[in-house]
């Protein structure tokens, strides 16, 4: 006698088998934040192989660096990686330092690093609300966003734009901290404090979110090391290395804060590493807010065109991202030779191909979006 | 270690590596016959370990008629840097790729085949990478010209 009610196996029919296919998931795919193109080498519904596709946003920074004189290059690079812009400005102002013999202050130094780190914050700020929305939790992005808002009023103030920021220069800093800076910085750690724990409460502690991280995208600290991960992504695996703490530049090295690093090496402990690195940025800014050291903003003329000896430099700073590096070759003139820059997504990114196979296509969702990618700083 | 210190570390393992003029931090450069095995010693020697590639790219001595290829490698566990660079021609530039020791170079040598058209041995996919697949020419070489490229001002 045959069932009456049947079961969906038996709707399908036993046997039914899968099949490998190809699925195109980008470039204009929400959840790959940007114009990147993943090929998804797919079984059903779990993944066999990644292809990024890369250069749909290439703008050939480095070639036009090769016609731009040292201050106008600094123009281009808050175009890489948008959510670390001062970051970035700052590894070519020092990498001209460095070579040109440039002397900076210790203002300089300081509104340098003050203004980094609100960046990290509202960079991370930005990550983790994007990361909530990956996951399927459009609250965070809300938040986020709300928070990262208030970072962008102060840098405004100071700096004159909102995202693609151009402050930092070789010799200096483009115009003085506005009056406010201060006391809004201030009243901005106040009122982030309690948020942050807020942050904490609604995605943190869910146990859906910890489900969808935990043991989810391991990254090896071996396989990291050799990858080029840095950033976020080498030190949830374990690795310790932050150029703020082995290398200091800026006033880092007068400050006090810990390095984050994770344990495993899981989404999770990149969420955490993040969220962690945070609290270590408001550490900083109140350890430096306080006491700004009087001094000029700016010791060269602002348009000076610059002239570097001949030879190589290699600078580098930490990003919110990783290891923002930049190699100026100079021949002796006041427009680099060659310039090339090493950034952090462009590294990053290739861990996704070693961390997804095996894992279902909404598990990539989530380690992409917890590698923190930003495409135009992948494309140059 | 030291800038000098790396230096002979190096000259150590490869006689004919040369130190590298006017770069801020420890550099040589290595002949290209020799240069993986040269490569996969920095690697492994426990007082060296560069166990990661900080990055690779390319100088277009347009001059000289060659290719600088630079490696800038790193040590998460010394914490330090060396610079390794070799020359190949410009018009015949072939290189052994380094994929084997850092997997990263796999992408990091398909931008420098991509902008400068340097032929890596031994790599599984030299592909262009931020170009298009029939993108005609090298654009990060010096004499590299299109249709849509203005002239500066001189």
């Amino acid at each position: 006698m045959s069932a009456i009610v049947t079961t969906l196996e038996q709707r399908i029919g036993r046997g039914a088998t899968t099949q490998e296919f190809f699925v195109n998931m980008g470039p204009q795919h929400p959840s790959t934040h940007g114009v990147l193109r993943l090929v998804l080498k797919l079984e059903g519904e779990t993944v066999k192989d990644v292809i990024p596709v890369l250069g749909y946003v290439h703008r050939g920074v480095e070639k036009m660096g090769e016609h731009l004189s040292y201050r106008q290059f600094v123009h281009l690079t808050d175009r890489l990686d948008y959510l670390s812009a001062l970051a970035n400005n700052w590894a070519v102002a020092k990498a001209v330092e460095k070579a040109a013999g440039i002397e900076t202050n210790e203002r300089i130094e300081t509104i340098r690093t003050l203004v980094a780190e609100l960046q990290r914050i509202a960079s991370h700020q930005l990550w983790w609300g994007v990361f909530g929305m990956d996951l399927g939790a459009f609250t965070p992005f809300l938040y986020g966003f709300r928070d990262r808002e208030r970072i962008t009023d102060i840098l405004e103030e100071t700096i004159g734009a909102r995202l693609t920021m151009n402050y930092i220069q070789p010799g200096g800093v483009m115009f003085d901290l506005h009056p406010d800076f201060q006391r809004k910085v201030k009243e901005f750690i106040a009122y982030f404090r309690p948020k942050l724990e807020e942050y904490e409460t609604l995605l943190s502690r869910n146990i859906i979110a910890q489900e969808r991280m935990r043991g989810v995208g391991v990254l090896e600290a071996a396989q990291a090391v050799a990858l080029g991960a840095t950033g976020p992504v080498l030190r949830a695996s374990g690795v310790a290395h932050d150029l703020r703490k082995s290398e200091p530049y800026g006033v880092y090295g007068k400050v006090e804060f810990d390095v984050p690093v994770g344990a495993r090496g899981d989404c999770w402990d990149r969420y955490w590493v993040r969220i962690e690195e945070i609290r270590q940025s408001l550490r900083i800014i109140e350890q430096l807010i306080e006491n700004i050291p009087e001094g000029k903003h700016l010791l060269v003329k602002p348009a000076v065109r610059t002239k570097v000896p001949e030879g190589i430099t290699y600078s580098q700073v930490e990003t919110a991202r990783g290891v923002f590096g930049v190699l100026l070759v100079s021949d002796g003139k006041d427009v680099p030779y060659r310039i090339h820059v090493r950034t952090p997504n462009f590294n990053n990114l290739w861990a996704i191909t070693r961390i997804a196979p095996g894992w279902r296509v909404a598990d990539l969702v989530t380690m992409i979006s917890s590698l923190d990618i930003v495409v135009p700083d992948i494309d140059r | 270690m030291e800038t000098h210190e790396l230096i002979s570390a190096v000259q150590a393992l490869e006689p004919a590596a040369v130190p590298r003029e006017k770069v801020d931090r420890a550099a040589v450069v290595a002949p290209v016959e020799r240069f993986l095995e040269l490569m996969a010693r920095l690697r492994d020697e426990p007082d060296l370990r560069f166990d990661m590639l900080c990055t690779h790219t390319a100088i277009d001595w347009i001059a000289e008629a060659r290719l600088e290829l630079v490696y800038c490698l790193y040590s998460t566990v010394h914490r330090h840097y060396l610079v390794v660079s070799a020359s190949v021609p410009r018009e015949a530039a072939v290189m052994p790729s380094m994929q084997a020791l850092w997997p990263i170079a796999e992408w990091q040598e398909r931008e420098v085949y991509d902008l400068f058209g340097v032929r890596y041995t031994g790599h599984p996919d030299l592909r262009r990478i931020l170009l298009d697949d029939d993108w005609q020419g090298f654009p990060l070489r010096k004499d590299y010209r299109d249709d849509f490229m203005l002239e500066g001002p001189k």
